[in-house]
């Protein structure tokens, strides 16, 4: 087994259904209709996106494990997503500051596993890299309505940037898995992300009239440990509410 | 198609196959079939076997199940119970490859069909340098985006300033 493969797509596969999830939380309780719609049709993007990785991560590791299984049987230090994607939604403005950032990363990141040197990587991130596009795009809008807006939106969304900020870090660390995949031409460098990350958020935020958090800030190690099972307290309460039915009634299908 | 073996003979035909697949509408905007829409990407026997190459539309449309039931359905009204139905990813599907009849009958369905060519990802500008699509009730350029997300993933909400209007547009993918 490719067991840097297994754990990157495992990784991904995590990171887009928890975020998933957590959007999904906000089906009928957008502050508005048409942000209702938008963040559900995000949540389902990055379902489809995640069933992908954990089929491709259930194929590499070739112990009879499909997404379903990877998904819903597995407890909190087994999943390997990225932190910043189980922090709570917050309010309007935490969702989109974290969506945002998330976002930008995962076009740059995306574009890079399109050239993978694995087929099976860079059909799912060419594919992915379509829908995330539109995405990117959209919360970049929503960061500079929010902090271009009221006195109140502007506070509040610069306040919720600089908190889901520390989880940033993480999304540009490259660990033994990323370099043994970027070595081999599998996955890129996430280190070497950061310049266009950080020049394209920058670019928005100052439209936003929002103040640009110091790239120390997300370097601490505090807020690092997702990719190899070290959550935030937050996971476990969003696995609660996602395993409970097939937890409960093992094996329950319709 | 190779035709060597005796019993390939009363199989139809790949083109025969492909008028059938014209039957199957999309469960969601039913005025296209899932060839206007080219998703099938490849039609073949496998010895006894129908198989039906089909690309997801996006990673999380809920209607790819059913148009694969639909197909299954449609197949086995005409005799053909042996169907395996494969996705394939890449090239990942565009809406490029959606037919100009497909195009046509969207824009009569109210639902402003794919202006430009397939979305650009080559960067993240938020400017698209696409004019924005006509409206489908009254045929106004003078229209304006209310939600990049509409009522599904592929659909985007506009408004007509002119006749006033919403309207759904499907997105360039």
């Amino acid at each position: 087994m490719d067991s840097s493969l297994f754990q990157y797509a495992l990784r991904m596969g995590d990171t887009t259904l928890i975020l998933s999830q957590r959007l999904s939380q906000w089906c009928g309780h957008g502050p508005a209709l048409e942000e209702d719609l938008a963040l559900t049709n995000l949540s389902l993007d990055l379902l489809g996106q995640a069933r992908l990785w954990l089929t491709l991560a259930g194929e590499v590791e070739g112990a009879g494990r499909d997404e379903d299984r990877l998904a819903y049987l597995r407890d909190a230090p087994e999943y390997r997503n990225y932190l910043l994607a189980e922090r709570p939604n917050g309010h309007y403005g935490d969702t989109i500051a974290r969506q945002f950032l998330f976002d930008v990363w995962h076009y740059f990141l995306l574009q890079g596993l399109a050239s993978s040197a694995d087929e099976r990587v860079a059909a799912i991130a060419a594919k992915s890299l379509k829908e995330v596009t539109y995405h990117a795009r959209r919360s970049a809008d929503l960061v500079v309505r929010l902090g271009d807006g009221t006195e109140l939106s502007h506070g509040r969304m610069q306040a919720a940037l600089e908190e889901i900020w520390f989880y940033v870090g993480e999304l540009f660390v490259d660990d033994d898995v990323v370099a043994d995949l970027a070595g081999r031409g599998i996955a890129v460098s996430h280190e070497a992300l950061w310049p266009a990350w950080h020049e394209h958020v920058a670019a928005v935020l100052q439209e936003a009239t929002l103040r640009l958090p110091d790239a120390a800030d997300a370097r601490h190690p505090a807020y690092q440990g997702g990719p190899s099972g070290r959550h935030t307290e937050a996971l476990g309460y969003v696995l609660a509410e996602m395993q409970h039915l097939q937890r409960t009634y093992p094996g329950a299908s319709w | 198609m190779v035709n060597t073996l005796p019993d390939t003979l009363e199989r139809p035909s790949t083109q025969q196959l492909r008028t059938w697949l014209a039957g199957v509408p999309d469960p969601e905007i039913p005025v296209l079939s899932v060839l206007d829409l080219g998703i099938v990407r490849e039609l073949r026997w496998d010895g006894a076997s129908c198989v039906v190459t089909i690309t997801p539309t996006y990673s999380g449309c809920p209607a790819m199940q059913e148009i694969s039931a639909g197909i299954r359905a449609e197949l086995a009204r005409h005799g053909v119970d042996d169907v395996r139905i494969e996705t394939r990813l890449a090239p990942a599907w565009t809406t490029d490859w959606m037919t100009p009849a497909g195009k046509a009958a969207l824009k009569g369905y109210g639902i402003a069909p794919p202006r430009e060519q397939a979305v650009d990802i080559s960067g993240l500008s938020r400017r698209s340098a696409a004019p924005a699509p006509e409206c489908p009730h009254c045929g106004s350029p003078r229209t304006r985006l209310i939600s990049q997300f509409g009522s599904t993933a592929c659909k985007a909400l506009y408004r007509c300033v002119a006749c006033g209007e919403p309207f759904d547009y499907f997105k360039a993918h």
